[in-house]
């Protein structure tokens, strides 16, 4: 894929200011989206993945949390790049639900109780498209349709309570592609629902992007979810992107400890048997997610790492290339793979 | 298993009555528990995994059939039986944030049971305490602390001991390690096997995540909109899954191996409403492998290989 970038995020860096004080929730975060491509930015709470994903389509909490650095260059559909980080409200308004389509963790939290299914997903025709009501219902039919909802005419009336969690998380991705976008960003979609559902909707979701050539930022803290969705991806910790590269790449030769541990203690269907028979037990990375307010010096990870000595507490390491297009926020990457 | 199981299940039945319907949440369910053993129940939301969970222990009220446990019926015993047995069977619940009381010290948390039971003076109530906490491995400082200055993995390990105090031989593990990031996960889950093999503990452990399930269970109860559709020791389920349902389930789940193959068979639909079940087989609406005569009748468990149940009326899947 040489095609341009729709979204570059160069050097972002996002704090939240909570009592006097400047936590950064994301600090300093590179990040190229193409179009058709899926990147995952994954990681556990507080790594930051969630805030980076709010911070593109500018939704933190205002005076709260604050842009503080770097840009986030975004390609429109009108083909022109524009950095996002200093665009007006009303500039953002146009964009967002119009060029860049989000989808939410929580169906049932992200869709309003009191519209209807039909109502909420026209809304974003009506509001960028100046379609008028009856035209709009018509489109959002057309749309529930397209997303694999059987009955789309009857569902299009309903509220959102009448419908499955399933169905509802369809519906919202029928809200987010109703203009289009040429971006679609996506918040852990499927970690609320159940795994047969969840392999639907990703199934849904990669075929309406193969359909599209949108490009997708795909936020999850699911491994599994990743291999199965992603192109890229990006493992972050504490804030930063410890280890980015193809997924397939990443996951079969990690080259950061942490990416390297969370692969291990996942649990894999099919071998604990063998496990169990050996009292091997699954390894499990040592200590918790450092607080951001309290970072240790140098790498974030060096206090639950095996593999730390003393340099890795003085400086942050930079993320140091492993080849053209995966990189290693690790100064003993060489060592600890070989 | 020639020792009577120390917890049996015979024909547990939860519906509840809503306006104009009835919810059939449990049909027809039935599993024994031998001591020591470790049996896992899993299904999707609305399967009644919890449902059969707190059945089991009484903290609501099934609506048909017997819990036996070592001997005697609880669904029969009086409040004051049942409180009599309440220390030697524990529950630890899914979400660590609110199962601890935030008004309460840790200490208060793990005695509280111990007090109710008018068990030890206060003195001793501690020190099971501190042993307690010492067995999850958190600082025995932490006595005095309130939850929330402890972390999610923490938390839990909280609820653990809380569960321990009392010295149970069962406990219900209602998906204990699913609110927990995956590299603390895998600590709670490392610290339940082990606390499990050496206090001998009889478990039943309910979580939707099947490789959990199979790292710490020694068999496996598959739940489908109320009904058990395949029972087997977790090496055979997850080797040999013989119902569709189980084997749908599985190839569902995705795996972060880049050569694992990625065809697989997605199910159509959602599950039905337990107001309305279908007629016959449950997971017929959805089954890949569907006949005209699965609409007939309820399939009955059938034992397909030594300890291998399923309830499937095909042999061909």
């Amino acid at each position: 894929m040489t095609s341009e970038p729709i979204l570059e995020i160069s050097n972002l860096r996002t704090v939240f200011r909570v009592r006097g004080r400047e936590i950064a929730a994301v600090n300093g975060i590179d990040l190229v989206i193409r179009p058709g491509e899926t990147v995952a930015l994954v990681g556990e709470s507080g790594s930051g993945k969630s805030v980076t994903s709010l911070s593109v389509m500018r939704l933190l909490a205002r005076r709260i949390g604050v842009i503080d650095n770097g840009s986030i260059r975004f390609r429109g559909k009108d083909g022109k790049t524009k950095d996002l980080v200093t665009l007006g409200e009303e500039e953002m308004r146009q964009i967002r639900g119009n060029d860049i389509g989000m989808v939410f963790q929580e169906p049932m939290t992200s869709l309003n109780p009191v519209y209807t299914i039909g109502d909420q997903i026209s809304e974003s025709l009506r509001v960028h498209r100046r379609l008028g009501r009856r035209e709009g219902v018509e489109a959002a039919v057309g749309l529930l349709d397209k997303v694999g909802i059987p009955d789309a005419r009857r569902r299009a009336g309903q509220y959102p309570h009448e419908l499955s969690g399933g169905m509802r998380q369809r519906a919202t991705i029928a809200m987010a592609l109703a203009c289009d976008p040429t971006l679609l960003i996506a918040d852990e979609p499927t970690t609320a629902l159940d795994v047969t559902i969840q392999a639907q909707i990703l199934d849904l979701m990669q075929a309406l992007q193969r359909e599209r050539g949108m490009g997708m930022l795909f936020v999850t803290h699911n491994l599994g979810v990743v291999a199965e969705i992603a192109n890229r991806v990006a493992v972050m910790y504490a804030g930063r992107i410890v280890e980015t590269g193809p997924v397939a790449e990443v996951f079969k030769a990690p080259r950061h400890p942490y990416t390297m541990g969370l692969l291990k203690s996942m649990p894999r269907l099919g071998t604990a048997s063998e496990m169990k028979r050996t009292g091997a037990k699954l390894p499990a990375i040592p200590g918790m997610v450092p607080s951001l307010a309290d970072l240790p010096a140098g790498c974030a990870f060096a206090p639950r790492c095996a593999f730390a000595r003393d340099a890795c507490r003085q400086a942050m390491p930079a993320l140091s290339p492993v080849n053209d297009h995966h990189g290693s926020r690790c100064i003993r990457w060489q060592e600890i793979s070989a | 298993m020639t020792e009577a199981p120390l917890l049996s299940v015979r024909g547990l039945a939860k519906h509840y009555q809503t306006r104009g319907a009835t919810l059939k949440i449990l049909q027809d369910i039935s599993f024994d528990i031998a001591k020591g053993e470790v049996v896992g129940l899993v299904g999707e939301s609305g399967s009644g995994k919890t449902t059969i969970g707190r059945s089991v222990l009484r903290l609501i009220e099934p609506s048909a059939g017997a819990v036996v446990f070592d001997g005697a019926d609880l669904t029969k015993l009086s409040g004051g039986e049942m409180r009599r047995r309440r220390p030697r069977m524990q529950y630890i619940f899914q979400d660590p944030y609110a199962s601890l009381s935030p008004r309460m010290t840790i200490g208060e948390i793990l005695t509280e049971g111990l007090k109710i039971q008018g068990i030890g003076s206060r003195a001793e109530r501690l020190e099971r305490a501190r042993k307690a906490l010492e067995q999850v491995e958190l600082p025995p400082d932490a006595i005095n602390r309130y939850a929330h200055e402890f972390s999610g993995g923490q938390r839990q390990r909280i609820g653990i001991a809380r569960a321990l105090t009392l010295a149970p031989d069962f406990i219900v593990a209602d998906e204990p390690v699913s609110a927990l990031d995956v590299s603390i996960q895998a600590q709670v889950v490392n610290l339940l096997r082990d606390l499990q093999q050496r206090l001998g503990l009889t478990m039943l452990f309910i979580s939707h995540d099947l490789a959990v399930v199979e790292y710490i269970c020694d068999r496996v109860i598959v739940l489908y909109l109320g009904r058990i559709m395949e029972i087997a020791t977790s090496e055979d389920l997850y080797t040999r899954p013989q119902h569709p349902y189980t084997q749908a389930l599985m190839s569902a789940i995705p795996s972060p191996d880049p050569d694992a193959a990625r065809t697989r068979e997605i199910l159509k639909g959602d599950i039905p409403s337990p107001a309305n079940p279908p007629s016959g087989c449950v997971f017929r609406t959805r089954c890949p492998k569907v006949l005209d005569a699965c609409a007939a009748a309820v399939p009955q468990l059938r034992e397909v290989a030594p300890g291998h149940f399923k309830a499937c009326i095909r042999d061909d899947v």
